[in-house]
């Protein structure tokens, strides 16, 4: 196991250099930032004190390495807007990102296993098509239209949840969120179901399909043989086998809930780090965008590594194939 | 009346049918036995021809689309088909057990296998963890398992198949039960595994005098293990009797044709007798006896449904034109 995690950080630590490269000379492509930032009544001098001053003077090579240097030392650079390190600007609004994520999450799979599960087990019946025949909406339907029509339908016409922001947190156990307070939940509602609509579709037929899978095999009938409870049958032989893929899916998921957050923070005003973005893309705010895209590599990475480990958790056999390789 | 309070199980004119798109499956149609305590009745066929949804027809595991039409299920005199569930969950595993064909699939993967064995103490018992566990312990030494305390922290991907199939025994015995149904057990496993399997679960019946049904297509297997013998053909049990009268003196043309291709030493470098075709499809089977478009003894009366005869004690059979050479003699 010890050696496995340490080949699989190896690895990690390979894409994460591939990525920063890729990443870095990227965002150099795409426009100067240095017309966005400056009064535009500056003359050249100014100007080019300006470039020298965000070193952007230098050839492109030379600033890839001096970002390196820095970044192996935690220095992602200085946001050209903010004036503050790229890093902590992120790190500021990376709660809010986290607790959507979270949110949406837990929206998965508290609404997507049971729903998938009753539609696994009674295939026939009216409310199992209704789910699967929701699903497919979920899964069609474009993100950003759906959170517009979330607003227009909640927050305009029924008025019942608030439309934009995060609302008022609270500090529990050192962590602050707005999770913890009824306001903050009210606001949380609408872009963390936004932002999960996608995943509970794919929740609902991942557990629909292992559990009509899993119900024709010998061990559930083994298992009814024995006299156990139909609960004790569902419950833990069934789901059990079930949550195998389950968990596999829906952790690699997460660091796909948290990029798109982007679309959903953007419409409900999220204070979050997908909003940072998308404005730091606009005003070429390049430490920043390359700070974020670095964390979101990190963040795959690490959980595509716990994922592994959590499946061999939940699969035996997966520890054993382990074992003797 | 005396009969009956002897016999663990009794059967009488089951019909469970399957109602698909294509239409009425009638893979158990009208059969009757009886198995007393501590006989082992062998059930005996192709496959397909209904012997396993037998067994669960009696278990009450029938899956939608299949249900039991009608017929009688009497367990120690009382007529358990058609119970309610809770009521057939607390027969099972506690009163009828069975054991299934592959023991690679009947052992949950991602449960060990005291948890395995734990819950089938405790879905009828009320015993606490340690107690079971012990109890668990015990049947694994039963059924001839090293190191039983080791085992039962294992998974069962980390055992072999006939080690699997002897935990899946363990567990089929462990409440004791009085009736138990095994559904090939043996056909999933190598020729000694086999052999020591059968040993086992002949023992176990004869010391607790539990009944028990042994499902198979193999009449070699049966023949060593069984009291009696019911025939299986397409939904009907074609012929019935002691192992001795079925094998030496088999009546209905079906079972010679099973008996003909058994491999034995006297025929060794002679082709095996085969029985040509196959089993027909239970879907909308035409009326008569099911039979006749494989035998070669078939007339014109096998265009209607055979009677069910008795041409000796203790033995039945579907046929209009028996096998009669060696009554004969």
């Amino acid at each position: 196991m010890t050696a496995f995690i340490l080949r699989r950080l190896m690895q990690s630590a390979a894409v994460v250099a591939i990525m920063s490269l890729i990443v870095f000379f990227g965002v150099h492509v795409v426009g100067d930032p240095v017309y966005l930032l400056i009064n535009p009544m500056a003359d050249q001098k100014e100007i080019e004190e300006a470039i020298r001053a965000l070193g952007l003077d230098r050839p492109i090579w030379e600033q890839y390495w001096h970002f390196l240097a820095g970044a192996l030392e935690g220095d992602l650079g200085r946001s050209f807007v903010f004036g503050e390190p790229a890093l902590k600007v992120i790190v500021q609004r990376m709660p809010a990102t986290l607790e959507l994520a979270f949110a949406a999450l837990m929206m998965a799979i508290l609404l997507g296993i049971p729903l998938g599960l009753y539609a696994g087990l009674y295939p026939d019946r009216l409310a199992s098509r209704t789910i699967m025949a929701g699903s497919i909406v979920g899964f069609s339907l474009p993100t950003f239209w759906v959170g517009i029509l979330l607003i227009m339908v909640f927050a305009v016409m029924l008025g019942w949840l608030p439309s934009t922001g995060r609302g008022e947190t609270a500090t529990v156990l050192g962590l602050t969120s707005s999770l913890f307070t009824l306001d903050g939940l009210s606001h949380i509602l609408l872009p963390a179901f936004n932002l999960a609509l996608l995943k509970i579709s794919l929740v609902i037929r991942l557990t629909r399909a292992g559990a009509r899978e899993a119900i024709h095999q010998d061990y559930i009938k083994f298992a009814r043989a024995k006299g156990l409870s139909g609960r004790r049958v569902i419950g833990v032989h069934l789901l059990k086998n079930i949550m195998i893929p389950v968990v596999t899916v829906l952790g690699l998921e997460f660091g796909g809930l948290v990029a798109f957050s982007v679309v959903t923070e953007t419409i409900f005003a999220w204070p979050g780090m997908g909003r940072l973005l998308i404005s730091s893309i606009q005003s070429l705010d390049r430490p920043v965008i390359v700070a974020y895209l670095l964390i979101i590599v990190l963040m795959f990475v690490a959980i595509n590594l716990l994922v592994d480990v959590l499946y061999s958790v939940l699969d035996p056999r997966v520890r054993l194939g382990e074992k003797s390789a | 009346m005396s009969r009956q309070a002897a016999n663990t199980l009794e059967i009488e004119g089951l019909k469970t049918h399957f109602f698909t798109k294509a239409g009425i499956v009638k893979a158990v149609d009208g059969i009757s036995f009886h198995v007393a305590a501590g006989e082992v009745l062998g059930l005996v066929g192709e496959s397909g021809c209904g012997k396993s949804i037998t067994g669960f027809s009696i278990l009450g595991l029938v899956d939608p689309p299949g249900r039991i039409v009608s017929g009688a299920i009497r367990f120690q005199g009382r007529d358990i088909a058609g119970l309610p569930d809770e009521d057939l969950r607390r027969l099972r595993g506690d009163r009828i057990a069975m054991i299934f064909q592959d023991p690679m699939m009947t052992l949950n993967p991602v449960l060990r296998v005291d948890t395995q064995m734990v819950e089938a103490i405790r879905a009828h018992a009320r015993v606490d963890q340690a107690t079971a566990l012990g109890r668990a312990r015990e049947a694994l030494a039963a059924v001839g398992i090293p190191s039983p305390e080791r085992r039962l922290r294992a998974y069962p991907h980390e055992l072999s198949g006939g080690m699997r199939q002897r935990i899946a025994i363990a567990i089929a015995f462990i409440n004791r039960p009085d009736l138990v149904i095994a559904d090939e057990p043996t056909t999933a496993l190598d020729v000694t595994i086999q052999a020591q399997i059968l040993h086992l679960a002949q023992e176990l019946c004869r010391n607790s005098g539990t009944a028990m049904i042994w499902i198979t297509h193999d009449l070699a297997v049966v023949s060593a293990l069984a009291d009696r013998i019911a025939v299986m053909y397409a939904g009907r049990i074609v012929e019935q009797g002691p192992v001795e009268d079925i094998v030496d003196r088999p009546l209905h043309p079906y079972t010679r044709g099973l008996l003909g291709s058994v491999p034995s030493h006297n025929a060794r470098g002679r082709r095996l007798a085969q029985i040509p075709g196959m089993t027909p499809s239970l879907i909308n089977l035409p009326g008569g006896c099911a039979f006749r478009t494989r035998c070669a003894r078939a007339g014109p009366a096998c265009l209607s449904d055979p009677p069910l005869t008795e041409p000796a004690a203790g033995r039945q059979l579907r046929c209009f034109d028996p096998v009669m050479a060696e009554a004969a003699a």
